[in-house]
């Protein structure tokens, strides 16, 4: 019994992984856009992926909820491990993939319905209330998680375009949690954001932490120092070093790293 | 790391605190230089002008520190450019620490300048002296290239000022044995030797940070140490064993 | 010169930035120029119609208390409907002859001719028909005196519209300046007046020699039965071709050669698609001629590509992000699109449905190819029943038809009708912007 209770233990430990990539690759036609990535992403931690334009970061993002699967000449190869299973499997159907892995975009996307409806409308499609009294729930809770409720709870049918971008972003990120994913992939979640918005944002990343494995792609280095405990630095496709940010950010072992990082051309 | 910024100001601006703490470093190593010619040649004036020397060594530390703090805020260094503005701060602080000594030893030089000289002591000092200076200027020195070796090597040295130190600690134990007489005149010297002592430490920490600012691990074994005067008793100098 | 001239005061302009000024209010001028002479025409254009048209609305008519002899119009005196039905049109002729010379009596009005069927040109040759059918509707006038408000005829119409003088009927055949005295007469005493003509808009067409009677009515319904069809074709199909296009179909040879044919199809000339209908629904799928329902087939395969471009062109417009964000949750690629693109893009398909719909309600070249401007004399309901299959005409093909004939009253009625047809087509644009006003979300 017991043990069998620490090799649960450890297998747990060793779950700790939620995302695994090994070996992927990423093609746009013939350009060649992801080369050769693999990391091991963590369970109730924020990552961030760092990197200058172009540098493939938002098409790795994409490719592990496979939102690249709605661009035609995409194409993914290696493996993509979520908790052990290949989300590219022909058997995966993405639609249950993006349930569980939910993405929060760059510019604030609000459907143009109510906000409760915003809310509501992933529960809905994939049935997690039975009734009316449940959804309101998930509602509560979801616009509670995204940091939100208190300045929306008494206008819930007012329109979600109507509120101000960090609010917006917020609802959406509650929007993403109210699916009950596991992961949580952000896309520059606060560059169309003032700073204000974007420490109430960074605020709610770093409490989502505690439920989520959350990916956050950012342009703002000094984001990634603030919210991410580790750091991934892609360059021209490739994965150059992934580490603590803590060490990304005093001591990278890579020159290209460093360059990116102070500001150097490179 | 030879590549520069693409914001140019940036640029400058670490050169300029680099450039100052470099100044800095050879207002210290002059007055290291001049407090033990004045200890030599009992040059009150001398010593005079290196106790007025110190007061710029440390209105350029105050600058240093400043301009980090700006730049610290202003810019947001990270990696190398984090470790150059903190090793910057540091080595500052080291340096304001060693021209303190340096002071102090021109302020017991105009001291003992009125009491009978004691025999070899002060060509002692001096070459202790000349080696903090050398290990410091070496130690600048390999800030500038980022040369990890250069300040490992800084780092050993100082166990041969430590060493020194010991063996004058000795000398002067003896001196004040055979005539108390000189127990005075050997306490300032005793004291100018620790500062110079003090000094190597110091110099071995700025030589840490040429490690840390090059490698970006401080190095954690304790640095070589021959301190034994602690440890010494009068006329049990053999208790230990 | 060149450096100096950044140096100066901004209080004083250069020549260069003169020069620029006016380059720019020249410009401007030249913009205003071109919507006044827009404006000019297009007042030109309504005034022209208005004036042309609107006498189209008016019509002279006599009041006349015609007698109803029972022994001319039922000798059996039974009241048998198919006995009355055997007294023809030319029963009925000589007893408003008589009316008409008996209000000229009562009136002290001289009338010049001896013969009482010499008044006829004055009266439209439809009022005895005009007569019957009041009395086979109602049997009980006959025995009686009822009062009838009579057409007068086109001549009589357009003297009162001045359209006809007494110098234009010179050469007239059918009627003489002494009608006129008559006519002129009977307007003193109240016997003829015009009034609005509410059967332009309800009647039937009729026949050469009558335009006084000739209504648009008929071919309107036969123009809302075909757009009937063609809403009810076009959209579905167009919207779904338009979202399989848009949002499902990969990128390769054979959805760009669609692309290339649809835009290509909405650029083929109207008659082309005439012909095809006239060979493909007619001749081989033997579908019956003039029916509303060939001409909605017709008119949908002439609107589809105007409303797949213009849904495809709404679909594009709603923002990525939204695509992005409801695949981002996990909605699958139908739910977005029937979730939340369709709604946003549907204030364009429908402006875009509207505009079809109105481009294929002035249509008329293929409508004459496939014999969409039948003769129907007759007034609705008879036939509404069987609208879609039945002969009719179309709003288009009727002022076609009208513009034809060598009779000025039907030139006139074929203004009229392009009143009618342009305020039809008006209210459908206008209804498209205030569709388009009111659901239009700002995202």
């Amino acid at each position: 019994m017991m043990k069998d209770n620490v090799e649960n233990k450890v297998g747990v430990d060793a779950m700790n992984t939620k995302f695994s990539a090994k070996d992927v690759q990423v093609y746009y036609g013939d350009n060649h856009a992801i080369k050769d990535v693999n990391v091991e992403i963590l369970d109730k931690t924020v990552t961030a992926f760092i990197g200058p334009s172009g540098c493939g970061k938002s098409t790795f993002l994409r490719s592990l909820n496979r939102m690249n699967d709605t661009i035609p000449i995409c194409r993914v190869e290696g493996d993509i491990l979520l908790d052990g299973e290949d989300i590219n499997a022909p058997q995966v159907d993405p639609v249950q993939l993006r349930a569980k892995v939910g993405m929060v975009f760059q510019k604030p996307n609000p459907f143009p319905k109510s906000i409760y409806d915003n809310i509501a409308y992933g529960p809905r499609i994939h049935g997690l209330a039975r009734n009316k009294a449940e959804l309101d729930e998930i509602v509560e809770k979801s616009l509670r998680r995204g940091a939100i409720w208190d300045e929306v709870k008494d206008r819930l049918d007012a329109p979600g375009t109507g509120l101000s971008g960090g609010q917006q972003q917020r609802l959406c990120i509650a929007r993403a949690v109210a699916t009950e994913p596991e992961v949580l992939l952000m896309d520059e979640p606060c560059s169309a954001l003032d700073p204000i918005a974007t420490a109430q944002v960074e605020e709610l990343i770093d409490e989502l932490k505690q439920n989520y494995s959350v990916i956050i792609v950012t342009h703002s280095m000094q984001q990634a120092a603030r919210v991410s405990q580790k750091t991934a630095f892609f360059h021209l496709g490739n994965l150059v070093e992934y580490d603590d940010t803590t060490t990304i950010f005093t001591n990278p072992r890579d020159p290209r790293t460093e360059s990116y990082i102070t500001g150097r051309i490179g | 790391m030879h590549d520069p910024h693409i914001a140019k100001a940036f640029d400058r601006d670490l050169e300029a605190i680099q450039a100052l703490v470099m100044k800095m470093g050879g207002l210290v190593e002059e007055s290291i230089r001049e407090s033990a010619k004045s200890l030599k040649t009992r040059d009150t004036e001398r010593a005079e002008r290196v106790r007025q020397g110190d007061k710029k060594i440390d209105e350029l530390e105050d600058m240093i520190n400043t301009q980090c703090a700006q730049l610290l805020a202003m810019r947001q260094p990270a990696a190398g450019d984090l470790r150059t503005v903190l090793t910057v701060m540091k080595i500052a602080g080291n340096l304001e620490r060693i021209g303190d000594y340096a002071k102090n030893i021109a302020k017991r030089t105009e001291v003992l300048s009125h009491m009978q000289p004691i025999e070899g002591a002060s060509n002692a000092i001096r070459r202790m002296s000349k080696e903090v200076e050398a290990m410091l200027s070496d130690a600048l020195d390999s800030y500038i290239r980022r040369d990890a070796t250069v300040g490992e090597d800084v780092r050993q040295r100082d166990l041969e000022v430590d060493q020194m130190y010991n063996a004058l600690f000795r000398e002067f134990l003896t001196f004040m044995m055979e005539d108390p007489r000189n127990i005075t005149a050997c306490m300032h010297l005793h004291f100018i030797a620790k500062n110079i002592e003090r000094m190597g430490d110091h110099v071995t920490s700025i030589a840490d940070q040429v490690i840390y600012l090059s490698t970006g691990v401080m190095p954690e074994d304790q640095r070589p140490k021959d301190n034994q005067s602690i440890y010494q008793v009068e006329g049990f100098e053999e208790a230990d064993e | 010169m060149t450096d100096a001239t950044n140096t100066g005061s901004i209080y004083e302009i250069d020549a260069r930035t003169k020069k620029r000024n006016a380059k720019e209010a020249r410009f401007k001028l030249y913009g205003l120029i071109a919507i006044g002479m827009g404006l000019l025409f297009l007042i030109a254009l309504v005034s022209t119609i208005i004036v042309r048209g609107v006498p189209a609305f008016q019509q002279a008519k006599l009041t006349l208390e015609v007698a109803l002899p029972a022994e001319t119009l039922d000798p059996n005196g039974a009241r048998n409907p198919d006995d009355l039905r055997k007294v023809s049109t030319f029963g009925y002729s000589p007893l408003v002859d008589q009316a008409l010379a008996d209000a000229l009596a009562a009136n002290d009005i001289d009338n010049p001719f001896e013969d009482v069927a010499d008044l006829r040109p004055i009266l439209s040759s439809s009022v005895a028909a005009q007569v019957r059918d009041r009395v086979l509707a109602n049997p009980d006038l006959i025995g009686g005196t009822s009062e009838f408000q009579l057409l007068a005829s086109s001549r009589v119409d357009g003297y009162f519209k001045g359209r006809v003088t007494r110098d234009s009927v010179a050469r007239d055949n059918n009627i003489d300046a002494a009608h006129f005295d008559v006519v002129d007469a009977m307007a003193e005493a109240g016997i003829i007046s015009t009034g609005f003509n509410w059967d332009f808009i309800t009647g039937a067409d009729a026949s050469e020699s009558r335009p006084e009677q000739a209504g648009i009515g008929v071919s309107m319904v036969g123009s809302l039965f075909m757009m009937f069809v063609v809403l009810a074709l076009s959209l579905p199909i167009g919207v779904a071709a338009s979202i399989y296009l848009e949002e499902f179909a990969t990128q390769n040879r054979f959805t760009d050669i669609i692309e290339v044919n649809i835009s290509n199809l909405a650029a083929v000339p109207s008659i082309v698609f005439g012909i095809l209908g006239l060979a493909v629904f007619i001749q081989f799928m033997h579908l019956p001629q003039s029916a509303p329902l060939v001409g909605g087939l017709v008119l949908t395969l002439m609107t589809l590509p105007t409303i797949i471009i213009s849904t495809r062109a709404s679909l594009k417009a709603v923002p990525p992000s939204i695509r992005e964000a409801a695949l981002g949750i996990g909605a699958s690629k139908m739910q977005t699109v029937f979730h939340h693109v369709l709604p946003l893009a549907m204030p364009g398909i429908l402006t875009g449905t509207i505009i079809g719909l109105a481009q294929a309600l002035g249509e008329t070249a293929p409508l004459l190819l496939i014999g969409m401007v039948g003769f129907i004399a007759s007034n609705y309901p008879d036939g509404v029943a069987a609208g879609f299959l039945d002969p009719n005409s179309a709003m288009p093909a009727q002022i076609y038809e009208w513009a034809k004939r060598a009779d000025p009253a039907y030139y006139e009625r074929a203004w009229g009708g392009i009143i009618v047809l342009l305020i039809f087509l008006m209210t459908m644009n206008i209804l498209a912007v205030i569709l388009r006003r009111r659901f239009e979300r700002r995202w």
